[in-house]
């Protein structure tokens, strides 16, 4: 029924298709083009910030300005371009690895993508509406709660709503990974991307909760009254410092554990060769998922919490960069030997090794705390900390778009453009940051609207913010090769790289919405590899041919996450007015009201009819 | 399993709340939703450790608490979480009947427990001048034992919700897991209702 509907429609039909989809597939793709926006906002606000600092004294921004653009570049970078892009990956790729025909909450699903989307929104209206967030992307107070106007209340409402949407993704792929594989797909048979998820949806479990608290008791003291960090009535600022890091340690692993998975992969297939040290990948990621609770306070080295508790901290920091050296490690393995492929996915794998190293690297020479009195924000950090993300995280999801993007929307990106795209963007990012070190090292603070003349800053800020520009350049080829590709390349088949190990590649790109025909039967590490070895064409189904049930969709985590939008303004405007109060319950009661509504009326799915997937097979799916 | 078999089944299994995946998904799901609260709480608990000195030198713990009231609502609330386990032990005989009539005793125990706590803030506000804005021990206090009542309110809510929509029907495979999880949220209140009796109450009153 529903293919045969989804055939002809106009654009009405498309978009209400996509407010109310609860297909995975679908839902990688809100993520995506949703991250995708935000990360080009990120980017807009990270040159604004390059503008200012390119030469001593400089005025092209005011300064409270400036406070917003940094404030806002890190918020949204973390939050709403890099999470949700790593959600579209985990979305568009974990079911088909583990063999599932959907996630486990299709309905949760759905409900985690609007809420993430109408946070983010929220805290971008703060820019037309008097002025955005202010106090950093860590949002410290006292300077928080004392900041005037409405913009910090954004911040506090926005990523309360898009962070509630995290959590429940969080869970559903942790229900989905341990209920949902395959028969067959054991733990240990997993691709190491699925693993990497499961540990990161853990980390977003026990991580986030911290956040929704700390940013409570922020949003009590800004709108009603209480005094959680205010000194002066018996409050400790330093609360939200400890949740804002019990949260933000593990969030930085939260970042970059999928994309390790997704580096395994990649590397793994570009070689023709099993992963090298299988287990000990497994190992490794558990651990770093583990360790990353360990070390919050690390951020918190000058805030006097005393010798031993740093000395404690330190270590357990600087311990975790022996399970990260085990993988870079088991990555040089994989490659060693291999038939290497430099395809734009290898690529962008590759550069990411020595780029990451290096602020791993610097990582360690934080984790001296005594040294860090030193660095601590300064451009150092600045340094060490894009080390990582851009050149694991963002690498990483240039790497992953380019390998996944064939089983996302059936074409290969054009490989061309891909890798022109890539070295300017490669080498804009060591220009732009590694010289930050330095700058940092000669004493340049971080969040600094000017810096002076004569303090031998000029140059290596010129040279950073020239690198911003080649930065720029590369991310615009690589969308001029998305519309490219999307325009002039060919349809690809099921497994475009040829070399394809696992699940994904065993089904046509894109696949059909049920994904699977018939369930696949897994007889081992890189399963279809080992179809493949024993000569056969493809997976072999664990089930007959039979009906297959599928969820239905549903509008309704659209109303709630709405409902979360409406009421946040309430919340923000009701300290001007009470009349806001009004928005307030109209919000929570939209929200509410849905909510029982799904608790109440039954949905119990749909089924597709053996007929319908015949006729599918005959058209070629089922291969 | 079609539609039909969840809406009607022919046998009830021992187990109706794991009988389809769905409910495997559920009851997996909200195992790990209830991880999540755990760090939540742990959270304010720790919030309140740390302001719980922070009273501006009125209205502190040894002055404000009763046990008396406190111990009653402390009954109240353990007490429900029993009948809310004879509601799952008929759910699992499949006798509709009485998991409604034990979820209802439930329900009476938990309106009794907000109300004692509605009247305790009312007393803290009018007797004491104690509130949330008075100091940061004010705000922490509300804060810790007032999420916890929320989640009384929104559990109590949920389940006469359930218990409204299934009367006429009665039990399926469809929604067994549904008060299954209820009633899982329903201990987990009351678990942290225990935490909330020692750290703040007892040792209020003791330290
Ligand atoms: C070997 C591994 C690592 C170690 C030892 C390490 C250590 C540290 C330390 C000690 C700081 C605090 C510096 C200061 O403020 O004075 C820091 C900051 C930071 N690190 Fe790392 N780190 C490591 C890996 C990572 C990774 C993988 C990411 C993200 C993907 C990351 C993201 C950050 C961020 C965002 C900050 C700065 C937060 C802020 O103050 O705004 N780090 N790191
Ligand atoms: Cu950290």
């Amino acid at each position: 029924m529903s293919t045969a509907v989804a055939q002809k429609r106009g654009l009405g039909a498309v978009i209400w298709d996509y407010l109310t989809t609860v297909d995975h597939k679908k839902i990688a793709h809100l993520y995506l083009v949703s991250g995708g926006l935000f990360f080009l906002i990120g980017g807009l606000e990270a040159m604004i910030i390059r503008i200012q600092l390119m030469k001593p004294d400089n005025d092209f921004i005011s300064a409270g300005l400036y406070n917003e653009m940094i404030t806002m570049h890190g918020t949204t970078m973390i939050f709403l371009a890099a999470m949700p892009l790593i959600f579209a990956i985990m979305n568009a790729v974990v079911p088909l690895q583990i063999g599932a025909r959907d996630v486990a909450f299709p309905f949760l699903n759905s409900l985690g993508f609007w809420l993430f989307l109408f946070g983010g929104l929220m805290l971008n209206v703060s820019w037309f509406t008097g002025g955005a967030p202010d106090a950093g992307w860590t949002n410290y107070a006292p300077l928080s709660t004392t900041s005037p106007g409405h913009g910090v209340d954004y911040y506090v409402m926005g990523l309360q709503i898009s962070g509630a949407g995290t959590l429940i993704g969080g869970i559903n792929f942790l229900v989905t990974i341990v209920n949902m594989r395959a028969p067959g797909m054991t733990y240990m048979r997993m691709p190491l991307f699925t693993w990497s998820v499961f540990v990161t949806s853990t980390l977003i479990l026990f991580a986030f909760p911290a956040l929704t608290v700390g940013l409570f008791l922020m949003m009590f003291d800004r709108m009603f009254g209480s005094a959680f960090f205010d000194v002066g009535l018996g409050g400790n600022a330093i609360i939200w410092e400890h949740l804002f890091w019990i949260f933000g340690h593990p969030e930085v692993y939260i970042l970059i554990l999928p994309l390790f998975g997704a580096f395994s992969d990649i590397f793994s297939t570009f070689s023709k060769k099993r992963l090298f040290g299988y287990s000990a990948m497994v190992f490794a990621t558990v651990l770093i998922g583990f360790l990353g609770f360990m070390v919050w306070a690390h951020h918190m080295f000058t805030v006097g919490m005393g010798p031993i508790a740093n000395s404690i901290f330190a270590v357990a920091t600087m311990a975790i960069a022996v399970p990260t050296g085990i993988k870079i490690f088991n990555w040089l393995f994989t490659m060693w030997g291999g038939q290497i492929r430099m395809t734009a996915a290898m690529l962008w794998s590759i550069a990411f090794i020595p780029s990451f190293t290096i602020g791993g690297m610097t990582g360690v020479m934080l984790a001296a705390a005594a040294a860090d009195f030193q660095y601590h924000d300064t451009y150092f950090v600045v340094g060490h900390f894009h080390y990582v993300i851009v050149g694991g995280v963002a690498f990483g999801l240039f790497a992953s778009l380019h390998y996944w993007w064939p089983k996302m929307f059936g074409k290969v990106l054009n490989e061309k453009l891909g890798k022109l795209a890539f070295w300017p963007f490669f080498i804009g990012f060591h220009l732009t940051f590694f010289i930050q070190h330095f700058l940092g090292l000669m004493g340049m603070p971080r969040r600094y609207w000017v810096f002076l003349e004569g303090q031998g800053l000029a140059t290596g800020n010129l040279i950073s913010t020239i690198g911003a520009f080649f930065m720029a350049i590369g991310t615009i080829i690589f969308l001029i090769n998305v519309v490219y590709t999307s325009v002039k390349e060919k349809k690809v088949s099921g497994d475009p790289w040829e070399h394809g190990r696992t699940l994904e590649w065993s089904i046509p790109s894109p696949p059909p919405h049920y994904n699977f025909v018939q369930t696949p039967l897994v007889r081992g590490l890189d399963p279809l590899w080992v179809e493949k070895m024993d000569g056969k064409e493809g997976m072999t189904p664990a089930e007959p041919l039979g009906d297959i049930h599928m969820p239905n969709a549903s509008i309704l985590p659209f109303t709630i996450s709405l409902g979360t939008f409406i009421a946040g303004f309430g919340f923000i405007y009701q300290v001007d007015d009470p009349i806001w109060l009004v928005a307030v319950f109209a919000g929570m009661g939209l929200t509410l009201g849905s909510m029982l509504t799904r608790s109440l009326k039954d949905d119990l799915g749909h089924h597709i009819h053996k007929e319908e997937l015949e006729e599918d097979i005959k058209k070629g799916v089922g291969k | 399993m079609s539609s039909e078999d969840v809406l009607n089944p022919k046998r009830m299994p021992h187990d109706p709340e794991k009988a389809t995946l769905e409910g495997r998904n559920k009851f997996l799901g909200f195992w790990f939703f209830l991880g999540g609260e755990t760090v939540l709480f742990a959270s304010l608990f720790g919030t309140y450790l740390a302001l719980n000195g922070s009273t501006q030198g009125e209205n502190t713990p040894e002055h404000l608490f009763g046990l008396e009231l406190v111990f009653i609502m402390t009954m109240l609330l353990l007490t429900s979480s029993l009948t809310s386990v004879y509601a799952m032990y008929h759910m699992k005989n499949h006798d509709f009947k009485k998991m409604q009539m034990w979820l209802g005793i439930t329900v009476v125990l938990g309106l009794g427990f907000l109300g004692m706590e509605i009247y305790e803030f009312y007393h803290y506000i009018h007797e004491y001048g104690f509130t949330f804005r008075s100091s940061a021990f004010g705000s922490a206090f509300y804060t810790l034992v007032g999420f916890h009542g929320g989640h009384v309110l929104f559990g109590l809510s949920w389940i006469v919700a359930l218990m409204l929509r299934n009367q006429k029907r009665g039990l399926n495979l469809y929604n067994a897991p549904k008060f299954y999880i209820a009633s899982l949220y329903w201990h987990f209140i009351d678990v942290v209702w225990v935490f909330i009796f020692t750290v703040v109450y007892l040792m209020g009153k003791v330290g």
